[in-house]
């Protein structure tokens, strides 16, 4: 089994309203110095594979496909192999 | 003219657009489900508002990998017309039926209030009993309604006269003031390039009867059912929006 963990943001050409309003919220709370705030997803898989290259071509279908919008957002991706709960590597 | 109303799981317009068809404009509508493929039968779709699959992943993003919107696909492709409304207009930006996307409103708040929007092309089926410029009062009721498209397409959208309404004041003047939503060069709706299918964010079925404070929204549910009636028959109409 493999574990991703797929990050998807908005590109850093596109406004990101939240991001602002966090960075709003987070000055009214008194911290300063802050620069820029954007917000993102994490969306984490797990799933079987024959091996990891296998595992990586297939997140970055999903990515592509469905995961983010390319016209909008970014994404990146991390993928490890998994231990299964007796402690064997599948 | 038979109209079908696409009902996904969390759709919340679709009585409203079953109801102006049925009763306001009586004609005939049936509603279609999800997991539907056959609509031949149809000279019209639409997608109506509401919030598809919950609005998880992003706003559209599930409903279009439901079954039905294969076919919807097909139905375009024959140069039928299709609306999309509000999350209408976002399962066909996500499904790629129209070019773009949606980001959450530059407020970050849900709007719900009337609009202005300014009719930049007539000669399209959805607005052939507008004036060009006539300014209609509608209204939205969005969270992602902030139409963002890269520049170079934006250019595109312009030449090809794909803009169909933008987002305007009472008097018809553009402006940063009247841009309810950040919407790049305050879109409200678009076309595809062939014009038969059309996007927009505000609700025409919510304003179609005086009783509703506006009966904006007929003249585009009409300027549909005009077009129907001039192109029956044609099995692939050509639409001059040129």
């Amino acid at each position: 089994m493999f574990t991703a963990e797929v990050k998807v943001a908005l590109k850093p050409i596109v406004s990101d309203p939240q991001g602002l309003a966090v960075k709003h919220a987070l000055e009214n709370l008194g911290v300063s110095g802050i620069e820029d705030v954007r917000m993102g997803k994490i969306v984490k898989i797990t799933l079987d594979a024959e091996s990891k290259e296998k595992a990586v071509s297939t997140v970055e279908d999903m990515c592509r496909k469905l995961l983010a919008n390319p016209i909008i957002e970014d994404y990146s991706f991390e993928v490890a192999e998994q231990d299964d709960n007796r402690g064997i590597k599948k | 003219m038979k109209v079908g109303v696409i009902v996904f799981p969390g759709s919340n317009c679709d009585r409203d657009c079953f109801y102006v068809v049925k009763e306001v404009l009586k004609e005939e509508v049936s509603y279609v489900w999800h997991q539907e493929d056959a609509l031949d039968e149809f000279d019209c779709l639409i997608l109506p508002g509401g919030f598809s699959y919950g609005d998880y992943l992003r706003a559209g993003a599930i409903a279009r990998f439901s079954k039905v919107l294969n076919s919807v696909k097909k139905f375009a492709d024959k140069g039928k017309i299709v609306i999309g409304i509000c999350n209408g207009f976002q399962v066909l930006l996500e499904s790629g039926l129209l070019p773009g996307a949606m980001l959450r409103n530059k407020n970050t708040h849900f709007i719900c209030r009337y609009v202005y929007v300014r009719v930049e092309s007539n000669r399209s089926p959805f607005t052939n009993l507008c004036r060009e410029g006539q300014v209609l009062k509608i209204p939205i009721a969005h969270n992602e309604g902030n139409y963002y498209i890269e520049n170079s397409r934006l250019s595109e959208l312009k030449s090809n006269k794909q803009v169909v309404f933008r987002y305007c004041d009472k008097e018809g003047k553009v402006s940063l003031d009247s841009n309810p939503n950040g919407a790049l060069y305050n879109i409200a709706g678009i076309s595809n390039r062939e014009g038969n299918i059309l996007g927009m964010m505000p609700h025409p079925e919510r304003c179609s009867e005086s009783i509703l404070g506006s009966q904006d929204g007929l003249l585009i549910f009409k300027s549909v059912v005009k077009w129907i009636q001039n192109n029956k028959g044609d099995k692939t109409p050509k639409i001059q929006i040129l």
